[in-house]
């Protein structure tokens, strides 16, 4: 049978970056089709122009639907063909119940009345087909992320869906949950429907997805119908082998510098739970250490805890930087004492995006530019120029404001904000999340220049293969507690795991199979 | 990567573009002017009329400096009319009932004016309880307070160099008359200094190579705002010289302006605006700074309450009313935005002279309150339709 998608030549462009360029996909009914590719691919992208987030008309290109060229303007235009979106963050309004939600902008009225017996049976009735077992009245909010994943997919077929869109359904769901939702994806194929999932995770994409489209930088690397290796997807997807991803280094490590004692941190509200727990930890002058875990481990709360008392609440431990005990109790007084945050969420925590990048750099260090409370704005400019230039910011000039710039140049602007802090410590929470594998070299570069001139540096990062190519040694962190550590000449994927997963309360050794590190330690 | 986007200062275009809003209000405000002038027969101009501009005025310009802080910093006031109206109850109170020194009194006002503004602003900032509510209650109770303390009665007169503050004119020490020569000096002064500070920052600018403006633009502008202030000082001196309250006004607004622009203060407000809780992580202290914008707005509110007291030359229960709306439309009408982080004093100012303008030019005009409201409403939607288009554009 003929295509049921075919997108030609798609390319479109954001201010001062080209998301997708002439990118071609074709895809057949009753496919469930993998696009995969690194963070920044262009995936997303790729996906909210077929959905119509991205009008018609603000990008080039052909999408061909059935057959048809369609010319989408707004998401109720491609639901109104049977192409339904579910986004990584979920769209359902947490006070509202399931049957609310699911017929949010949709609803079953008589005259603007609604009817709430229909409502409800309709609602039951496609809960059954995901396999839900929840009243329609119960609240949204109330639920897990499993089942607010099915709730999506409950409200995608009540629109009468043809071709399901999913990017990374399965990011936030535990195993169990993942596997329910891929037997689910797996019946409705038998049942005709077509899906895209986006997805990092390729022991998933083998296990249930027809074919595999690569994106990377913004175009289509490669086809795959049927099995391949995973080894080929990665080098597909990285597009150079693993050696050269990483600038070679020859690190100069010093005396230890800070050492962190007995740090413990509380969940504000709830019961309170842990989210550092009895943290000791020593980092030495000139050194690059890694902090390895899985999401919600505690690594970004461990480093805001530190800065601060950023996150949290600030039960027990001593810090120490060259031997005396120093306050960091607040923000002004963590900065004062010689760290500095670059926060993995630049967007909402690192950024004025409104603000130039004059502007934004010396936020953290005002009085640097500033004579008696006055700022020179002359000082101010020279310093954005420098950095812009010593780092390499791609803008046409620094008075350009930091929402127009690609994620890898603001990213580079919040590491020159903190640089200009005159830090002796730098915590760089996720640095490379979401930019393209150039800028991410480009980062990998300042961070092994900063090393190299005496600053120490801890590096919080979910990808593991780039622990392993720019540290000098790792600790692993599991439920809030520091549970591993290793010189990185002895690390690997799987040891890193394995140490994550030993530290499990649920978990024996012996429940883990080989299969399942080796899963665990795919995501890319 | 950047090959789509233009150079800096290559266009003029460009320029233009990104910075409509500043150029844009002025403009908006020369052509607003320029027709009151010719409908009213040249009234507007006058030097009469223009003085009466400046003294009708001077409470929501006064204001209006610090309720830009406020948006700008992501707030809202909507107590200051009826602090202003109760800090004037105080005032008339001490003078009138208790004759207190009008100096002593002056300065118990403010006190009494930061005092309102530190409650309001420490449920604010310290208990982050939304200050759209708290200044509802504030301008609730305070206008109770000023009823109760007035007991329903009107306050005044007052003794004279209290109303100096309002309808005084900067005295003659040179003796010719007219034209008034220190107000002459002051205003020629003033217009130089603004001149030359221009100027040289633009030579600066040009030295490192950071000059964004068409050197057209530049003179364009500066030759307006120059000819404009030297001419609008003749007039007055020629008529009974500078209002001291114009004296306030210019000194609050350079001194503001000054703040908003070029102090590390002024930069942590609009951080805190654009993004608090990067502001927050940047080791700013936003709790202590939003907290002292509303102590400066009270502050403000009380000076504007003695302005308007003693130009009305009595304390009334009903005075200021409806002043914390001519004021955050003035402020928004100048190009603040409503979530925070954008806006400038200046813009602000020329809102406030847009709405004083059209205020004085329909009244000139014998336009009835009822349309002039209509108008003065759709001014402030145009404004904001006209940021809103702007932004999506860009």
């Amino acid at each position: 049978m003929d295509a049921i998608l075919e997108m030609r030549g798609i390319t479109k462009e954001f201010p001062g970056v080209k998301a997708l360029d002439n990118v071609n996909m074709v895809v057949k009914p009753g496919e469930i089709r993998a696009l995969c590719g690194e963070n920044g691919a262009g995936k997303s992208t790729l996906m909210k122009v077929l959905s119509g987030v991205y009008p018609h008309g603000s990008y080039d290109g052909e999408i061909l639907y059935k057959g048809k060229p369609m010319a989408f303007r707004k998401i109720a235009d491609s639901e109104h063909e049977g192409i339904v979106i579910i986004h990584q963050e979920l769209a359902l309004v947490p006070h509202m119940s399931i049957a609310e939600n699911i017929f949010l902008g949709n609803e079953i009225a008589k005259n603007g009345v609604i009817d709430r017996h229909e409502t409800n049976r309709r609602t039951a009735e496609l809960l059954a087909k995901v396999g839900l077992r929840e009243s329609p009245e119960t609240k949204v909010g109330e639920l897990g992320m499993g089942k607010q994943q099915l709730i999506e997919i409950a409200k995608a077929l009540s629109k009468k869906v043809e071709l399901l869109i999913l990017d990374e359904p399965t990011s936030s769901l535990n195993e169990h949950d993942s596997a329910a939702l891929l037997r689910l994806l797996a019946s409705f194929r038998e049942q005709g429907m077509t899906a895209i999932m986006i997805s990092h995770k390729l022991n998933e994409i083998s296990e249930i997805c027809d074919s595999i489209t690569v994106l990377r930088d913004g175009a289509t690397v490669s086809h795959h119908s049927g099995m391949v290796p995973e080894s080929q997807i990665i080098k597909d997807m990285v597009g150079r082998s693993m050696d050269d991803r990483y600038p070679p280094r020859e690190p100069k490590i010093g005396d230890v510098i800070m050492k962190v004692r007995d740090w413990t941190v509380a969940e504000e509200g709830g019961d309170g739970r842990l989210l550092v727990n009895n943290a000791n930890f020593d980092l030495k002058q000139g050194e690059v250490l890694g902090i390895a875990g899985l999401m919600g481990a505690g690594r970004t709360e461990l480093a805001m805890s530190l800065f601060g008392r950023s996150v949290g609440i600030f039960k027990n431990g001593t810090v120490t930087i060259h031997g005396k005990s120093v306050d960091v109790s607040t923000v002004s007084k963590a900065i004062k004492a010689g760290l500095a945050y670059v926060t993995e969420d630049r967007k909402s925590l690192g950024l004025i995006l409104e603000d130039s990048i004059r502007r934004n750099i010396p936020l953290a260090n005002l009085p640097g530019v500033a004579k008696n409370g006055i700022i020179d704005r002359h000082k101010e400019g020279k310093i954005a120029q420098d950095y812009r230039k010593a780092i390499n910011i791609r803008a046409p000039n620094i008075d350009q404001a930091t929402m127009n710039l690609s994620g890898g140049n603001q990213q580079k602007v919040v590491l020159a904000k903190w640089l200009f802090s005159e830090p002796e410590i730098l915590i760089l929470d996720e640095p490379t999340r979401g930019i393209d594998v150039g800028a991410k070299y480009e980062i990998y570069t300042i961070i092994r220049d900063l090393a190299a001139a005496g600053k120490s540096i801890i590096v919080i990062s979910s990808e593991m293969p780039e622990l392993l190519g720019i540290t000098d040694r790792v600790i692993v962190m599991n439920e809030g507690r520091l549970v591993g550590e290793m010189p990185t000449a002895q690390a690997t994927q799987e040891r890193i795991m394995s140490v994550i997963i030993k530290s499990g309360h649920d978990l024996t050794e012996e429940d883990i199979t080989p299969e399942e590190i080796e899963a665990e330690t795919a995501h890319v | 990567m950047s090959d789509t986007t233009t150079d800096r200062g290559s266009d003029t275009f460009g320029f233009i573009r990104r910075n409509i809003r500043q150029y844009g209000i002025l403009f908006a405000l020369v052509v607003i002017m320029a027709f009151f002038q010719v409908v009213t027969g040249g009234i507007l101009f006058r030097p009469v009329n223009l003085t009466n501009l400046f003294l009708q005025n001077s409470h929501i310009v006064i204001m209006a400096v610090g309720m830009l802080l406020i948006i700008v910093a992501g707030h809202i006031d909507l107590s200051v009319g009826s602090v202003a109206a109760f800090v004037g109850a105080l005032a008339a109170i001490m003078i009138v009932k208790m004759g207190l020194p009008v100096p002593l009194v002056v300065v118990l006002s403010l006190v009494a004016g930061a005092i309102i503004g530190a409650i309001q602003g420490y449920w604010i900032a310290y208990w982050k309880i939304p200050s759209f509510i708290v200044t509802l209650a504030g301008m609730l109770v305070f206008r109770g307070l000023t009823m109760w303390a007035l007991q329903g009665q009107s306050i005044g007169p007052f003794p004279k160099d209290f109303q100096m503050i309002a309808s005084g004119f900067i005295p003659d020490l040179f003796g010719v008359g007219k034209p008034n020569v220190l107000s002459l000096v002051l205003g020629w002064a003033a217009a130089l200094v603004i001149l030359w500070i221009q100027i040289r920052n633009r030579k600066r600018e040009e030295a490192v190579g950071i000059a964004d403006e068409p050197f057209a633009f530049f003179v364009g502008k500066n030759a307006l705002i120059f000819v404009a202030l030297a001419w609008m000082t003749w007039a007055l001196a020629n008529f009974r010289g500078l209002p001291n309250v114009f004296i306030v006004m210019a000194v609050l607004v350079a001194l503001y302006a000054f703040i908003s622009e070029r102090t590390t203060l002024g930069r942590r407000i609009y951080a805190i605006g654009g993004n608090e809780k990067a502001a927050k992580l940047s080791g700013i202290n936003v709790e202590r700074i939003t907290f002292l914008t509303f102590v400066n707005m009270g502050m403000l509110a009380a000076l504007a309450g003695m302005v308007v007291s003693a130009r009305l030359n009595s304390a009334t229960p009903k005075a200021g009313v409806g002043f914390e709306l001519d004021v955050i439309a003035a402020v928004f009408i100048g190009g603040a935005s409503m979530s925070g982080g954008v806006g400038t004093v200046v813009g602000a100012i020329i809102g406030a002279f847009i709405m004083g303008v059209m205020n004085n030019g329909m009244s000139i005009l014998g336009i009835g309150i009822d349309y002039q409201q209509v108008i003065k409403g759709l001014v402030l939607m145009a404004a904001v339709i006209f940021d809103v288009s702007n932004k999506r554009k860009s």
